[in-house]
């Protein structure tokens, strides 16, 4: 059966790959790109440890076929920190300790950074209501609130 | 999957050509957030799954002359909800479309979606009703149009035929003094199914309602218009006699299923209380409280 060539841009790198048609984003990210730094754990869309930025829409890539983004400007979190330095979110997640055992973490990380990106001060109530497409067993959510709202404190500070 | 085609169309032609030609083993892909999952689990196994989210009118958001809006069946959550103007004029639409899941599935399911997939407790299926959206509806004998209460005829079941794609919705034009709300009931309070749903939509002009329609979602085979409802509350002032009369109206009509997430007498009572506090949310929204 023939593959289908992709052409996107993944963390502002061109990349163009082939793929099945019944390939997910993350089957392409995590066995041909080797960005293993995304997840699957549900592979449904329910616990959101594999989201990455589509187009600047945070989603599940378990839950789009990487035949369908063609064209698509891709965010992973591999490409978060810049130049080796931390994103602001990541040093925080560190410091803060709003992380255990690991796996929901990068996914985590995207769904902060995705609602940094559209609402740079959100409330509390808005950020337990944006992550709650992201599961954690670990940390019991609270660190990881708290990390984010430092950090939009922080941006709002330096801003 | 591993026999399954895709193919992305950019056109209506195109894609209703291509299920046509499939003769009943392809499916149309929007968001995918429900078929994706399903092809997965083995529950639906295509052979072709077709691309719709790069046709134009699938989409797009049209305000087509004041106050009246078309919008396109592959449109997301998350674009549905940046145009001001739709959001301002059908709150309740929106708000029943943004309970659908996290901030990952509203960034990719499509208001189409929710409808063609066909579930009883679809959230935004009772406030399309509500708002009286017609369904447009596009296939290999051309074009055509029905009101969306009469889109669904069984769990999963819609009125689509072989090759057919639903391809926007129709919004009637907004009058001044109405609006909407959707309210729903779940154990949880985020990312769960509706157990009841409720859809009001209402014209309320010097403390006189001059048009309703009341709709609910998982309590019978198919999301439900109550038309009874409508008959009553025209020409009333909404006072409370008023309003427990149609919620006893809309508690007769329920003919819901038992299972782990509620009883039949529960969804019922549920069905009563739903309605009245989404009427005075929309009637709280007309006066602009």
């Amino acid at each position: 059966m023939a593959k289908i060539q992709v052409s996107t841009k993944i963390n502002n790198e061109n990349v163009d790959y082939l793929c099945e048609p019944h390939d997910t984003m993350l089957d392409v990210l995590r066995n041909q790109l080797e960005l293993t730094g995304s997840k699957e754990s549900c592979g449904s869309g329910d616990c959101g440890s594999c989201s990455i930025i589509l187009d600047g829409e945070l989603v599940c890539s378990c839950l789009m076929l990487a035949a369908e983004a063609q064209g698509s400007k891709l965010e992973t979190i591999e490409g978060m920190s810049e130049g080796g330095k931390l994103h602001a979110l990541q040093q925080k997640f560190l410091e803060k300790a709003a992380l255990q055992c690991g796996i929901c973490t990068p996914g985590f990380l995207m769904a902060s950074k995705a609602l940094l990106d559209h609402n740079p001060s959100p409330t509390e109530t808005e950020v337990r209501f944006w992550l709650a497409g992201n599961l954690c067993r670990c940390t019991g959510y609270d660190k990881i609130v708290k990390a984010v709202l430092e950090v939009a404190d922080d941006m709002k500070e330096s801003a | 999957m591993s026999d399954t085609q895709y193919l992305a169309a950019s056109t209506i032609e195109e894609a209703v050509n291509a299920h046509s030609k499939a003769n009943g083993s392809a499916r149309f892909l929007a968001g995918g957030t429900d078929l994706l999952v399903q092809i997965k689990s083995g529950i639906r196994k295509p052979n072709l799954v077709i691309d719709i989210k790069k046709i134009v009118e699938l989409n797009s958001i049209e305000e087509i002359s004041e106050n009246e809006f078309v919008v396109g069946a592959s449109v997301s959550g998350v674009n549905l909800n940046r145009n001001k103007k739709f959001s301002k004029l059908w709150p309740g639409v929106l708000e029943a479309f943004r309970l659908i899941g996290s901030e990952q599935i509203q960034g990719r399911a499509s208001l189409g979606g929710n409808i063609c997939n066909g579930s009883p407790a679809g959230d935004s299926v009772p406030a399309l009703i509500a708002a009286g959206c017609i369904a447009l509806i596009a296939g290999p004998n051309g074009k055509r149009e029905i009101p969306i209460e009469e889109f669904h005829i069984g769990p999963g079941k819609t009125v689509l035929n072989n090759g057919e794609m639903l391809v926007s919705l129709k919004f009637p034009k907004r009058e001044i003094n109405s609006s909407d709300a959707y309210l729903r009931m779940t154990p949880r309070t985020e990312m769960d199914i509706a157990v009841v749903g409720c859809g009001v939509n209402i014209t309320f002009e010097n403390n006189v309602c001059t048009a309703a329609r009341v709709s609910l979602g998982a309590v019978a085979p198919t999301p439900l218009l109550i038309k009874e409802a409508s008959k009553i509350m025209v020409g009333s002032d909404l006072n409370s006699e008023i309003l427990d009369k149609v919620s006893k109206v809309c508690m007769d009509l329920c003919d819901p299923i038992d299972d782990k997430r509620g009883t039949i007498d529960y969804r019922t009572k549920v069905a009563g209380v739903l309605f009245k506090r989404a009427t005075l949310t929309t009637i709280d929204r007309i006066k602009g409280n």
